[in-house]
């Protein structure tokens, strides 16, 4: 039996190794670290902050900025703008940027190196180049600048990531699988959807977890191409120099506290799941 | 039975779309590059769209009233309710004249602003924005040169005349309010932590001060900055030559080499002073109010001796505003001792509007804000102040970037 | 009997597909990478070597002069850049291993909710996280505060305005992005071949150096692209929580751009930026070994 498929409750039962065990507290030491800054963020959502923006020094508990969370239309605006271009880019990223992935993978083609040095190029590009060639591109062409030019560009940096992160996963998978596929009978397509695509969608899965956190979080290119239009961190980036509302704070704190319970959600199916098995 | 056709030609819908959009038409990518190109250049494509207005009388005359206003502005300068949402003022503007507002807080610094704005201007295509406040500096000047602000139409605005502050009409940078009418004014002069100091500070010469090597704060805008040393040796930055910058900049070194500068801070300077990383730094008046609000009644602001550095926030119409008489009716609005009032209350930045004093101590009945001579200066102090260089050209603007550059990028 | 490939491709023969399929495979990113990338990017280059002002406008003409300029001026913070970049990138990496490591090997049912608590903080906006550790930072905050109070530091010390804030929110930032890419390539680590080297008397720890360290490359380098560009061409941190001397080379890009309105410049030294990016990833490949590059690198 693989030394890891063991049902959750006896986790604890089992004889672990020291070095495995330490590196178990090194992960939740890591998560604490990654959460350091996040924690600071939710403790002082609740703080009282009586000229409407976050001073660190901590005055007093309140839950006023939690009833007044949608009090800031263009906040919460910018937030759901934030959102549907995240989401709408990386999933357009990845339809986009798997074959492109398989194709540098699996093939050796004319043109493979130049494509390479594309994708390095896009990865390497600074943020503020990238926006200003694409908002000049964008008034030749006469796009008026929102949401559709927002997720061109976002677009634009999140194929060069995804088309990485699926490769590096493709790479390493077994063609022997591919080959028994079409002993078997099966297309290149049906190949495709029943074995290939279920083996990299843990590369699928990270590619759209990273591309997604690149597009919620960009501000630079954003700037540029974004017009009228708000998305979040452009408004918080924007806010920081003169005064952060408490309504950031809050919002992110709920954007996180999501983000657990998806997590909560996962590893409680996952163990359901298990024990469905055993 | 499967597909016969082979995988990549059934393709994804989405692939499809992406192959035959119009937008990867060859035209396009060339029109796109040379266009790029030129656009980026700003300056090597001749404008296309709409024709320049010669005659602005004219143009005036053919423009509709709307119900609608764009104000873009910068964040926390208007009046606004305990919880963020709304802008009384703005909610009155729209009973008295019918003509709604969007606001937007999109200003953060003025150079970021006019890169957003100035592609789009040089295309001779509409900003977006009907009212957009710009601070009197080398961008302001350019979009005068350039000719990208509607004159302002003065029979329209009768109040800016009568309510203006006489420091406020016909600025220097603006000779006969042709383009502009001031939103806020603002010192920079000095704030401080007393407890942190364990002095009073009363001069420039207190920013050089080694008991507070590594806790002094200065800003990263080369025009502050160069102007706070030019101020300390006396030298008044508006008439300053190349001369004078070289003799700034070698003080400006010699703080650095020190260690006595902490950081070159933006606005987030204030963030330092409230934590306490600085003890001493460059400040903009109406911070340091706000700051107290915020909690942080510690930090006061002073007009060092040597005098105080003086700046104009401006409405302006940019070119190709849609709503450009809603824009006039506002300026207009704002133009009186009622509602400058109520947004000096909040802002608490200089009033270009005298009698609003009257207002904010009689009917607001906030005595700190009508008796701070931070926000309603007395002559004295207007008398100290100084304007920023005005560039007459761009060379000269590269000039003074050369020279103090070096000191903020280290 | 035939071998399986040629087989395979026996059954295909005759039809364009194949042959054609990388080439169609890549058509649509392809188009999208030359319109919205290549074009924008070929004119920012060319952009270096005009000649004019914001207000006269530009002309192009040859001046090549600009990029020497660039780099006298500003190899300073060129070479900071690349410092704190790759010294952040470095950490990152050796932070990020361990605990990508036990997620994928050791996680169990629970290895995507574990994937997900690590990356998540980094789904909040990134200038929230960086304030957010000027404040941890801050000369009295809590941390320092009561370790000055306990005289375990002097009282003048300070971490914030001095390179280690900047390069600690550089390690900081990109830690989640590190290790979703580690994670990817660990998991498809075939834990037959660690039971096949454990069965060769390999120690654990040789069974790690030679047989999963190796086949985590491609994580590694894949990780390696993304942090370190991002690190190198970072200005976000530099801007919060550096000091005088501390300026990279994305905060000069940014200055020239927009208070210096100096384009030749700023395009010059975006050019330079990427060149030297691409550069020193190409030597990091190179330095994997050549067939890694064929295979997993750009």
């Amino acid at each position: 039996m693989p030394p890891d498929a063991v049902p959750a409750g006896k986790l604890f039962l089992r004889k672990v190794p020291l070095g495995e065990r330490l590196l178990n507290v090194y992960t939740w030491l890591t998560i604490a670290y990654a959460m350091a800054p996040i924690a600071v963020m939710v403790v002082f959502s609740f703080n009282q902050s009586p000229s409407g923006r976050i001073g660190l020094r901590w005055l007093g508990f309140t839950t006023f900025w939690y009833q007044n969370a949608f009090a800031i239309p263009d906040l919460t605006t910018a937030l759901v703008n934030s959102l549907e271009i995240a989401i709408s880019s990386t999933l357009a990223a990845i339809i986009l940027g798997t074959p492109l992935a398989l194709a540098l993978a699996r093939y050796r083609f004319r043109g493979k190196t130049v494509t390479d040095i594309v994708i390095f190029a896009d990865i390497a590009a600074p943020a503020v180049v990238v926006g200003a060639s694409l908002l000049s591109v964008f008034l030749a062409l006469n796009l008026p600048r929102g949401m559709p030019t927002i997720f061109l560009a976002h677009l634009a940096f999140n194929l060069a990531f995804v088309v990485v992160v699926i490769r590096a996963r493709v790479t390493g998978l077994d063609r022997a699988l591919d080959r028994a596929a079409a002993d078997l009978g099966a297309t290149p397509w049906v190949t495709f959807w029943k074995v290939t695509l279920p083996l990299i969608m843990p590369g699928i899965l990270g590619a759209g977890l990273l591309g997604f956190a690149l597009s919620i979080d960009d501000v630079i290119i954003t700037s540029f191409v974004a017009g009228q239009t708000l998305t979040f961190p452009l408004w918080v980036y924007g806010a920081e120099k003169t005064g952060t509302p408490p309504q950031v704070f809050v919002l992110s704190t709920f954007i996180f506290v999501a983000g657990l319970l998806l997590a909560g959600l996962n590893s409680l199916m996952s163990r359901r799941g298990a024990k469905g098995k055993t | 039975m499967t597909k016969k056709t082979s995988g990549v030609l059934a393709m994804d819908p989405a692939m499809l779309r992406g192959l035959t959009q119009p937008r990867l038409s060859r035209a396009n990518f060339l029109r796109g590059g040379a266009a790029g190109l030129g656009l980026l250049a700003m300056g090597g494509m001749p404008t296309r769209a709409e024709a320049k207005v010669t005659d602005w009388h004219a143009w005036w005359a053919a423009q509709k009233p709307t119900k609608n206003l764009v104000f873009a502005n910068w964040p926390y300068y208007i009046d606004v309710t305990t919880n963020g949402s709304d802008h009384p003022s703005l909610d009155d503007f729209t009973k008295a004249t019918g003509i709604s507002v969007k606001y937007l807080e999109v200003i953060q610094e003025i150079p970021e602003f006019y890169a957003k704005i100035a592609p789009v201007l040089k295309a001779g295509q509409p900003t977006g924005y009907d009212l957009a406040v710009i601070t009197n500096r080398w961008e302001l000047e350019e979009l005068i040169l350039q000719k990208w602000l509607t004159p302002l139409w003065k029979e329209k605005i009768p109040n800016f005349a009568k309510y203006a502050s006489s420091n406020v009409i016909n600025p220097a940078y603006d000779p006969g309010n042709k383009y502009t009418a001031v939103w806020q004014s603002g010192f920079t002069g000095i704030a401080y932590n007393p407890k942190l100091t364990k002095r009073e500070i009363t001069s420039f010469e207190d920013l050089w001060d080694p008991a507070f090597a590594g806790h002094v704060g200065m800003m990263n805008d080369n025009l502050e900055l160069g102007s706070a040393a030019l101020l300390k040796l006396g030298i008044s930055p508006t008439t300053s030559t190349p001369a004078d910058w070289a003799k700034a900049v070698a003080i400006l070194k010699d703080q650095k080499s020190k260690g006595l500068v902490r950081q070159y801070y933006d606005q987030s300077y204030i963030n330092a002073l409230e934590n306490g990383d600085t003890w001493i730094s460059q400040a903009w008046s109406g911070d340091i109010y706000q700051a107290n609000e915020k909690g942080y009644k510690d930090l006061k602001f002073v007009v060092p001796k040597e005098g105080v550095m003086i700046w104009h926030d401006n409405m302006c119409i940019p070119v190709g505003a849609q709503n450009a008489l809603s824009a006039l009716e506002w300026i207009n609005y704002y133009y009186t001792p009622t509602t400058a009032g109520i947004i000096e209350d909040y802002v608490d930045y200089v009033c270009p509007v005298p009698d609003a004093k009257g207002y904010i101590a009689d009917t607001l009945k906030d005595p700190d804000v009508a008796n701070s001579p931070l926000v309603f200066p007395t002559a004295a102090t207007y008398a100290k102040s100084h304007l920023f260089p005005a560039f007459k050209n761009y060379a000269e603007y590269k000039a003074w970037n050369d020279t103090f550059n070096p000191i903020i990028q280290a | 009997m035939a071998k399986p490939e040629v087989a395979a491709g026996r059954a295909h023969r005759g039809r364009i597909g194949p042959r054609l399929a990388p080439y169609l495979l890549s058509l649509p990113s392809w188009a999208y990478f030359l319109g919205l990338f290549l074009i924008p990017l070929g004119s920012m280059v060319i952009m270096a070597t005009a000649i004019g002002d914001p207000l006269d406008g530009y002309t192009i003409s040859d001046n090549f002069a600009e990029f020497l300029t660039a780099v006298s001026q500003y190899h300073d913070e060129f070479v900071r850049s690349f410092v704190y970049g790759g010294v952040s990138t470095v950490v990152t990496l050796l932070l990020a291993y361990p605990a990508a490591y036990w997620i994928a090997f050791h996680g169990g049912q629970h290895k995507s909710t574990f994937l997900f608590l690590i990356v998540l903080p980094f789904f909040v906006t990134f200038v929230i996280r960086v304030l957010a550790w000027q404040f941890i930072l801050a000369d009295q905050g809590f941390i320092f505060g009561p370790l000055k109070d306990l005289g375990l530091l002097p009282e003048n010390a300070y971490v914030l305005s001095t390179k280690w804030a900047v390069i600690g929110g550089l390690i900081y930032n990109n830690l989640g992005y590190y290790v979703l890419p580690l994670y990817v390539s660990l998991e498809k680590i075939d834990r037959r071949m660690v039971l096949a080297a454990n069965d060769l008397y390999a120690t654990p720890s040789t069974a790690f150096l030679r047989v999963v360290l190796p086949l985590s490359a491609p994580g590694v380098f894949a990780g390696f692209l993304l942090v370190f560009v991002t690190n190198v061409g970072d200005f976000i941190n530099a801007e919060i929580l550096g000091g005088p001397s501390t300026s990279m080379i994305g905060n000069i890009i940014q200055d020239s751009f927009f208070v210096d309105q100096d384009y030749p410049m700023a395009a010059a030294l975006s050019s330079l930026l990427m060149l030297l990016l691409m550069v020193s990833i190409l030597i990091y490949a190179k330095a994997f070994g050549t067939e890694t590059i064929q295979d997993y690198a750009a």
